[in-house]
């Protein structure tokens, strides 16, 4: 319990880094981001909301601990203000009609990405200097030289233009209404396909290695020896001996992976004209929306830190250890 | 992606667990009883350190392609005289024996521009990887020496840091610093610093508790010096792993900022010449070979370090030395760990 508190203390103190450092950069930075902004969208702003966004910007004179504690309230009471390149929707509004995109996307990625990855390790550390051994870290390596954009956009052409198998952007088709259809289902899935696929491409090979390398630790326990001399199977062995005791820094990198499923997801998105948080974040970027573009760091922010927080609970019901110090 | 983002690959993380025995036994006790003798020692293995580079194949490898990209900056103007970004009329040229590698769609020369643009990338790999490797140092000595209200402090920093998001963090940064080539490096070191700071610093706790650290203390050696002269030479190859790591993150990380658009577009290099194929559309119209050459170099240059960084590994961690001659033996017992072990 002292541990789960401990961490918790822990994600409050990074998600108030967060907001400071949200509440610092306009106010601090070189240039007037709302002057560039209000030229931009003159004529659609009423008088108030251009008051609110003076306020989320601090471009008032009020002192800045003043400021401080009216922004903190804001974010608290989860007022992100309107954003200006979809006027005059709430930011909150447009985020919310994003992010499950995301959440797709990089969920089926992580998963396929995790499951494989980690049965490809737990086989190369149980044949060592095999096939799959000695063949795929190298090779996996070397893809996962090359920037992510590159491949994604290698893959899209190749598959995308030339060969015409997958489409080319968005996550369905213009014009199709999103339901539970079997039609928007199947429609939503070829478009997945493409993006997911190069994600697991270039990240699976971490999840190998990092399970390959504990596996090979976990092997050379007593224990391991122990279950060999008892005779058992060796599927049983390198699954319910071996594997399950080398999970645990998986587990970890799970919630690493987790958390930047959110935020990480961005170069695809954009590559693949995907509509998610990291594609709204690039596009409120290039269209000056400040406040969208603070609630979007907030909101991948505080995923991550979510999604950590519930692998540290997760972890404490795996490892005793940590239940015990 | 998380290849992308994490400035600490698992090769650097593998480097940590298995080498927390780095500082050997005879060279502390020697480190207590002559202390002046000690720098000798240290110069003595780390002249193994290069003979084994030398030797290994895989740090041959990846020196030579490095020592190529970096003649080819260098030379960058010498073969391509004039503003490589330069706009002609020979737009979308085939590769052909004028143009080695074509023409982009404003009739930019291709080799022209990718030889170009090693220079940026190179310099901004560097600097992001050498300025990052320092922050990291820095932090993680003082973190594992001073210990306590200090460590605890600094280790919530790194961790803050660690788990922000690092991909929009950047963009966000981007966006509200001017673009230049100096906001690049400084955003690429203030997303970057955390993880090389988490591996130094777990590293330089295991080096602190060793005997001669103290009998330094106990001598009555400042901070400074213990820190810089007793512990960080004790952890030479960890440091080199985690610069390589960063210089790694730093280059392809450039490359993605500036093919968001969020660098400095009006200079050459790799990640900006992707931009502008991105932008001239040159995969829909079929100009791959406007695409190719810089993601190319680009693989060419984080794999060819990948290489060096395993190499730093393996030269100085004897058990994975084992693990190659265990592969070689024709035993194939299914648990060959342990004999290594």
């Amino acid at each position: 319990m002292r541990f789960i508190l401990r961490r918790l203390g822990f994600y409050l103190i990074a998600f108030w880094a967060s907001i400071t450092l949200n509440f610092l950069l306009p106010r601090f930075m070189p240039g007037d981001p709302v002057s560039r902004m209000f030229a931009r969208s003159t004529g659609r702003m009423q008088p108030e909301q251009i008051e609110a966004l003076r306020k989320l910007l601090g471009v008032d004179d009020r002192p800045i601990w003043e400021q401080y504690v009216d922004y903190l309230h804001s974010i608290v009471t989860g007022q992100m203000g309107v954003s200006i390149s979809r006027f005059p929707t709430p930011v909150t509004e447009v985020i919310a009609s994003q992010i499950g995109w995301t959440l797709l996307l990089g969920g089926t990625a992580l998963v396929i990405a995790a499951v494989v990855g980690n049965l490809l390790g737990i086989l190369a550390a149980w044949r060592r200097g095999g096939a799959i051994d000695s063949a795929l870290p190298p090779v996996l390596v070397f893809i996962g030289s090359f920037p992510y954009f590159w491949l994604a956009m290698g893959a899209l052409y190749l598959f995308g233009v030339v060969l015409g198998w997958f489409p080319l952007r968005h996550a369905f088709t213009d014009g199709l209404e999103p339901g539970f259809t079997w039609e928007f289902i199947s429609d939503a899935a070829a478009h997945l396909v493409l993006p997911a696929l190069t994600i697991v491409l270039v990240s699976i090979g971490g999840w190998m290695l990092g399970m390959r390398n504990t596996m090979i630790a976990t092997n050379a326990e007593d224990y391991i020896t122990m279950a060999e001399a008892k005779g058992l199977r060796p599927g049983r062995i390198m699954f319910r001996y071996a594997a399950r005791n080398a999970m645990l820094p998986s587990v970890t990198s799970f919630g690493m992976g987790l958390g930047f499923v959110v935020g990480g997801a961005l170069l695809t998105e954009v590559v693949f004209a995907y509509p998610g948080v990291g594609y709204q974040l690039l596009n409120a970027v290039q269209g000056l929306d400040y406040p969208l573009m603070q609630g979007l760091f907030l909101t991948i922010t505080a995923a991550v830190l979510l999604a950590n927080f519930l692998v540290d609970i997760l972890y404490v019901r795996l490892d005793p250890r940590v239940r015990s110090n | 992606m998380t290849t992308f983002i994490d400035p600490s690959p698992s090769g650097v993380e593998s480097t940590t667990a298995a080498l927390t025995t780095a500082g050997p036994a005879p060279e502390s006790s020697a480190a207590v009883r002559q202390p002046s003798r000690a720098p000798r020692r240290v110069r003595r293995s780390k002249q193994g350190f290069v003979h084994g580079l030398l030797t290994n194949k895989k740090a041959m490898v990846g020196m030579a392609v490095m020592l190529a990209f970096i003649t080819l900056a260098l030379l960058a103007p010498l073969m391509f005289p004039g503003d490589p970004s330069r706009i002609t009329d020979m737009a979308s040229l085939e590769p052909s024996a004028e143009h080695w590698l074509g023409t982009t769609a404003k009739g930019q020369d291709v080799m022209a521009l990718t030889i170009h643009g090693s220079r940026s990338s190179l310099l901004v790999g560097l600097t992001v990887g050498l300025a990052s490797t320092f922050i990291g140092i820095l932090v993680g000595l003082a973190s594992a020496y001073f210990g306590k209200f200090i460590d605890e402090a600094l280790s919530l920093v790194t961790n803050v840091f660690l788990l922000l998001p690092g991909l929009p963090l950047l963009v966000i940064l981007a966006a509200f610093l001017p673009p230049g080539l100096g906001t690049v490096i400084l955003v690429l070191v203030i997303t970057g610093w955390a993880g090389s700071a988490r591996v130094l610093r777990s590293q330089a706790l295991s080096i602190r508790s060793k005997d001669f650290v103290a009998a330094a203390a106990v001598s009555g050696e400042r901070a400074g010096r213990i820190m810089f002269r007793e512990i960080l030479p004790n952890m030479a190859s960890i440091v080199m792993g985690t610069l390589l790591a960063c210089v790694i993150y730093g280059i392809g990380a450039q490359a993605g900022l500036e093919f968001l658009g969020l660098g400095d577009v009006s200079t050459v290099s790799w990640g900006n010449n992707l931009f502008w194929a991105g932008n001239e559309g040159a995969l829909l119209t079929g100009s791959w070979w406007v695409f190719v050459p810089s993601g190319l170099c680009i693989a060419l240059v984080a794999f060819a370090l990948a290489l060096i960084n395993y190499a730093v590994d393996e030269v100085t961690n004897p058990r994975l030395r084992k693990i190659t001659a265990a592969k070689a033996s024709p035993t194939t017992t299914k648990t060959p760990g342990r004999s290594a072990a």
